[in-house]
């Protein structure tokens, strides 16, 4: 019993909730989309006799055959390739600043986190006004602007879509760096001053690796709900577009599984998504955790 | 790794048993005899709601021993999405007044629709309403899964004043070349930003408000599919190809999504819709209305385009169905089809429907029009992956006829080639 339980078998007891509510919202789902993967699956009535037979690798097939998938799957790289590091520079440098005793630091911090938690419909439909062919942006850029305009551009609409994603997530990973900067010793950045740093250099050999766990945690996040891009190229880019410039895993999954009702298909693009996603969170991690 | 491995392969098994448990079970004839209390779902049009409202209201005060409630369809990206999901969990309601044509053949796939044939007089009821019309939305397997219910015949609506200031003349929209004419005028007087704003977004729907109506005027009510092969690869398929990628490479129709109904808010001086918009537009628009264009002159009485018809059909998670079906036939009775038109200016899928109402018809001239196309409608193809096929057709579209990236006559052949296979599976 200690040995299936441990020495405190009531730790079971309290943990039990949240195992079950993992299990229940997460472990089952992700097996039974495995599951769907390998077969002829569609969803139906409750008593509906119906035939599912095991298929083997025949989605995947399908799914890595199909040019909208490999596209999609382009798309998310350009995404992350652009969100990622502009996120963690902006956020780390906004950050920064913010930790200082500027002034208005409370309504700059509320500004930059108020994107983040409003709904995505609701400021979608800003940009929109402002990407538009006469919208604002390109009032500005005047001659310079952007033919097609951003958002129905095949080279630029994915790259604005990242752009839009990194300034909407900017207040939470902002929050995350104002509270690892929290935990960098005052004392170093006191070593720094006397050995005669400047402002860069304190930032780069002081602040940047006393919050690499956050930087860690902060890249991790940015690629996990980057690789989850659905909203967006779904309201922004009118589900996807220019010809499919702006389609995501996602919303490919979406367009499969809930509108054509290929569950089996929309399974097998997931399960590759999150295989993508574990190898670059592994590669990214090897990279930032290295001394 | 092991206990992760184990745990997978545990989940997997569960997983396996959970859907071969779902496989089961029998069809519950005695269903079709049964009588007592259901449910329905309704739009959440408002008019749709109001006409529903007073429906279930006199037929619960005839039949307290077998009462409707209903409520509108729940809040989803879309009613199709709530159904689909509605089936799989086995608590859809008996009647849903939405079901979008398109979809049938998928809810039908999941078992989730009862069909109408088995009760007895159905198919004739169905007929007598509806008329020849009505095979268009049969299914693959000869039957019935859907009440044609009422249609929306698509058109173009036309602002009076953005034509007037363009100095174009609004009885010059018939054939493509002088509808191309006007909208140049609309565009290069400034009197609208552009001509026609179709939604040039990705989704599987949005062929029917470009496309397809123009396709079925210009092929005297071809359907996208027939006998299984795409239809849209013959020079009339090309030529409405051609006439839109004409209207978006000279900048005459946009690219861009609107964020709202450009029509209604001046930005754009035509549209292509049907009767319901009227009631949207209200006091903001002064529009007239005419068949779409055609590649040479037609009589407006020739020319055929898309329903966006939405019907009722009935559920197999319904456990009265006797009842359901009595409140199918007194909801399309022709008492309860005048009380939809005049409350929601929709067109009932009746024969004859301006002579059936004369009195409202000449009382609302305007609705006359759509009237007499209601009798020249073509529906969606009722084939398997339905929605597939609409979308691999809008992809190929949106790729060369909007976004000019290939040649629309190459992308039509492809797309074809495409849906022919879906069309065979």
């Amino acid at each position: 019993m200690t040995r299936l339980l441990g020495k405190q078998p009531v730790g079971a007891l309290f943990v039990a909730p949240y195992v079950i509510f993992l299990a229940a919202v997460f472990a089952f789902p992700l097996g039974f989309a495995v599951y769907m993967s390998f077969h002829d699956y569609f969803f139906a009535a409750p008593g509906a006799i119906v035939d599912r037979p095991f298929v083997g690798f025949a989605n995947y097939a399908a799914v890595l055959s199909d040019a909208a998938v490999r596209q999609s799957f382009v798309n998310i790289a350009v995404f992350l390739v652009i969100n990622v590091p502009l996120t963690v520079a902006l956020s780390l440098v906004l950050a920064t600043a913010l930790n200082k005793a500027v002034r208005a630091r409370t309504f700059f911090r509320v500004s930059y986190y108020v994107p983040y938690i409003t709904a995505s419909v609701a400021v979608v439909g800003v940009w929109l006004f402002l990407f538009n062919s006469n919208g604002l942006v390109n009032a500005i850029l005047g001659p310079l602007a952007p033919d097609p305009s951003w958002l129905v551009n095949e080279t630029l609409a994915m790259p604005t879509v990242a752009i839009y994603v990194t300034w909407k997530q900017l207040g939470f990973f902002i929050l995350l760096y104002l509270a690892a900067l929290q935990n960098v010793p005052k004392e170093l950045y006191e070593s720094a001053a006397v050995d005669g740093a400047g402002r860069f250099g304190t930032f780069w050999a002081v602040t940047m690796p006393g919050v690499r766990p956050a930087t860690t945690l902060v890249v991790l996040l940015a690629t996990v709900t980057g690789a989850n891009l659905f909203t967006e190229p779904y309201l922004l880019t009118g589900g996807g577009g220019p010809d499919g410039a702006s389609t995501s895993p996602v919303l490919l999954m979406y367009q499969r599984g809930i509108e054509q009702g290929n569950p089996d298909v929309a399974s097998a693009i997931g399960v590759i998504l999150v295989v993508g996603a574990l190898l670059v969170a592994l590669i990214q991690r090897r990279l930032l955790e290295r001394d | 790794m092991r206990r992760i491995l184990a745990a997978a392969v545990a989940i997997a098994a569960l997983a396996s048993t959970v859907a071969c448990g779902n496989n089961g079970g029998e069809a519950t004839s005695e269903a079709n005899q049964a009588r007592g209390p259901i449910k329905v779902w309704f739009s959440n049009n408002k008019e749709e709601v109001a006409w529903g409202k007073q429906f279930v209201e006199s037929w619960n005060a005839d039949h307290p021993n077998e009462k409707v409630t209903a409520q509108e369809i729940p809040a989803g990206k879309s009613s199709e999405e709530v159904i689909g999901a509605a089936i799989t969990a086995g608590n859809a309601p008996c009647l849903i007044f939405n079901t979008a044509p398109a979809a049938v053949p998928q809810f039908q796939k999941q078992g989730g629709l009862v069909a109408l044939d088995d009760f007895e007089g159905a198919r004739q009821y169905v007929e007598e309403r509806t008329g020849e019309k009505a095979k268009q939305y049969e299914s693959p397997d000869g039957k019935l899964y859907q009440l044609t219910w009422k249609s929306n015949p698509v058109m173009i609506f036309y602002n009076k004043a953005l034509l007037k200031k363009a100095g174009a003349d609004e009885a010059n929209l018939g054939t493509y070349e002088d509808f191309l004419a006007t909208a140049r005028k609309i565009v290069s007087s400034k009197a609208a930003p552009f001509a026609i704003w179709p939604a040039p977004s990705n989704e599987f729907y949005q062929p029917w408000f470009d496309f397809y109506p123009l396709f079925a005027a210009e092929t005297g009510g071809k359907l996208l599919v027939e006998d299984g092969k795409a239809q849209f690869t013959d020079d009339a398929g090309k030529a409405v190809a051609d006439f839109w990628s004409s209207l978006y490479k000279e900048k005459l129709a946009s690219q861009e999504k609107y964020n709202g109904d450009a029509f209604a808010d001046g930005k754009a001086a035509m549209t292509i819709a049907g009767p319901w918009a009227i009631a949207s537009y209200g006091d903001k628009v002064d529009w007239g209305v005419v068949p779409v264009p055609t590649k040479t002159a037609k009589p407006a009485e020739e020319i055929f385009t898309f329903s966006d018809a939405k019907n009722i059909a009935m559920f197999s998670a319904c456990a009265n169905r006797a009842t359901a079906w009595d409140v199918l036939k007194a909801a399309t009775s022709k008492e309860q089809d005048g009380k939809l038109l005049e409350t929601t200016g929709q067109m009932p899928m009746r024969q004859g429907l301006p002579a059936a109402y004369p009195d409202y018809f000449a009382k609302n001239k305007p609705y006359e029009t759509f009237a007499a196309q209601a009798d020249r409608t073509v529906e969606v193809p009722n084939v398997a992956n339905s929605i597939e096929i609409w979308q691999a057709f809008r992809d190929a579209y949106s790729k060369s006829v909007i976004f000019g990236q290939q040649e629309p006559a190459a992308a039509l052949d492809e797309a074809a080639t495409k849906i022919d296979g879906l069309a065979k599976q």
